[in-house]
């Protein structure tokens, strides 16, 4: 249990997918522009990738891993698929963006309103399958581990671009250089919290 | 199509294609696209150029081979259909890489698969090659590619040097015996955070010379 809630922290601060990876930067800062609009985008990264890490995680222990197919019977057991994971990786994720797009549509109008627009734009990115990949690459041993990852990635996702949207709502109320409006000073703000989210890197977990 | 209609294979407006995205239509800088592996593979200036050369190649072919199918791909299922044809360059560049450059590949680590979700590809993509001809396409993607390149390797060329004392590896700073006159490294520039702050100055920069670019508020 222990070891979990460490993946958790880990993965919202020590490890956040903006400030230490600069992944899904694109929408971070298309859709910062307001705090209501972000909370949405982040509310859905955070369910996606909920469901597309574990699942992501199933895919490449059963099917892509070195040896991963022996439960097919023992002809299978030296088949490597592992060059195929990014096509499949990226597959899974668009087919579930889509699943959950059409079940939301169909359960909750209310929530689809407030997510729709936003679920086409999550498929390409970069922080879902940014965090497939890392899942792959740091060889988490269970879905519980995947799992917690990929929520942990997905909330600390949200936390940086909620907060960066606040800080764009009142910086129209200063007095900016010219040159460095809009997404110059966006990034040297993003840089300033990255320095700051520095700090948590000397937890030890 | 007639000859007479034919434009030249390098025509003005061909050419304008490869150096827009140089400078005043840059993919990073000014169309905000691919910020996401643009900042992670920039500490040295080695993995940058690998980068930027993977995305060059990734982004010219699919914009060619989406140019050419482009009359025949249904609108509604074109987003799957224009990542599986990424998705195959990246994994032909990923297994080359693997294969020939291992230690650049190890460096790189999940940034090469990230170029799947690149921005810059996918709006290409969709903002070009589906309503242009092959070789236009192929030009603009050659010419993106280079735009996204320069600002990757200008970044890095400062966190190098900055960073690490050196230019591609080899050792600038101290063969020029700044270090004996109390220089020493900024930790600092090797660390994310600087990347973000490097790319302000960049737009900064290129903002304050090209007046037309300055956001509206």
């Amino acid at each position: 249990m222990e070891h979990l809630f460490n993946i958790f922290i880990k993965s919202i601060f020590i490890d956040n997918m903006i400030f230490a990876f600069f992944l899904g930067m694109c929408s971070y800062l298309a859709v910062s522009k307001t705090v209501k609009t972000s909370i949405g985008l982040g509310v859905a990264v955070v369910f996606v990738l909920l469901i597309t890490t574990p699942v992501n995680f199933l895919v490449e222990h059963y099917v892509l891993k070195k040896g991963a197919l022996a439960w097919l019977g023992g002809g299978f057991a030296d088949v490597d698929l592992s060059f195929l994971t990014f096509m499949v990786f990226i597959a899974v994720i668009a087919a579930i963006v889509q699943l959950v797009e059409m079940i939301i549509e169909k359960f909750s109008p209310s929530l689809y309103n407030s997510l729709g627009i936003f679920l086409p734009l999550i498929a390409v990115n970069c922080a879902i399958l940014g965090a497939a990949l890392f899942m792959q690459e740091r060889e988490y041993q269970t879905v519980a581990e995947a799992t917690v990852f990929g929520v942990g990635s997905g909330i600390g996702w949200m936390l940086a671009i909620v907060s960066i949207a606040a800080i764009r709502e009142k910086l129209r109320y200063s007095n900016v250089p010219d040159p460095l409006k809009g997404l110059g000073i966006t990034f040297i703000l993003t840089g300033l919290m990255a320095i700051a989210f520095m700090g948590f890197m000397g937890i030890k977990l | 199509m007639s000859n007479q209609e034919k434009e030249p294979m390098f025509s003005a407006k061909n050419l304008k294609l490869f150096t827009a995205p140089l400078g005043s239509d840059n993919p990073i800088t000014v169309q905000v696209l691919g910020i996401c592996s643009a900042l992670a593979v920039t500490v040295k200036l080695k993995p940058a150029i690998v980068m930027a050369l993977s995305v060059t190649i990734v982004v010219a072919v699919s914009n060619v081979v989406i140019a050419a199918m482009r009359k025949y791909i249904p609108d509604r299922i074109r987003i799957i259909v224009q990542l599986v044809v990424i998705a195959t360059m990246v994994i032909l560049v990923d297994q080359f890489l693997k294969a020939y450059a291992f230690d650049v590949s190890k460096q790189l680590s999940v940034f090469v698969g990230l170029i799947i979700t690149n921005c810059i590809i996918m709006g290409r993509l969709e903002a070009f090659a589906m309503a242009n001809k092959p070789w236009p396409s192929f030009i603009d993607g050659l010419g993106n590619g280079a735009g996204y390149g320069i600002i990757l390797i200008i970044v890095a060329f400062f966190r190098e040097l900055l960073g690490s004392g050196t230019i591609y590896g080899y050792p600038v700073i101290e063969k020029l015996g700044i270090y004996s006159t109390g220089y020493e490294n900024n930790g600092m520039m090797i660390l994310p955070p600087m990347a973000l702050i490097a790319l302000g100055i960049i737009i900064w920069v290129q903002r304050s010379r090209n007046k037309s670019l300055i956001e509206k508020k």
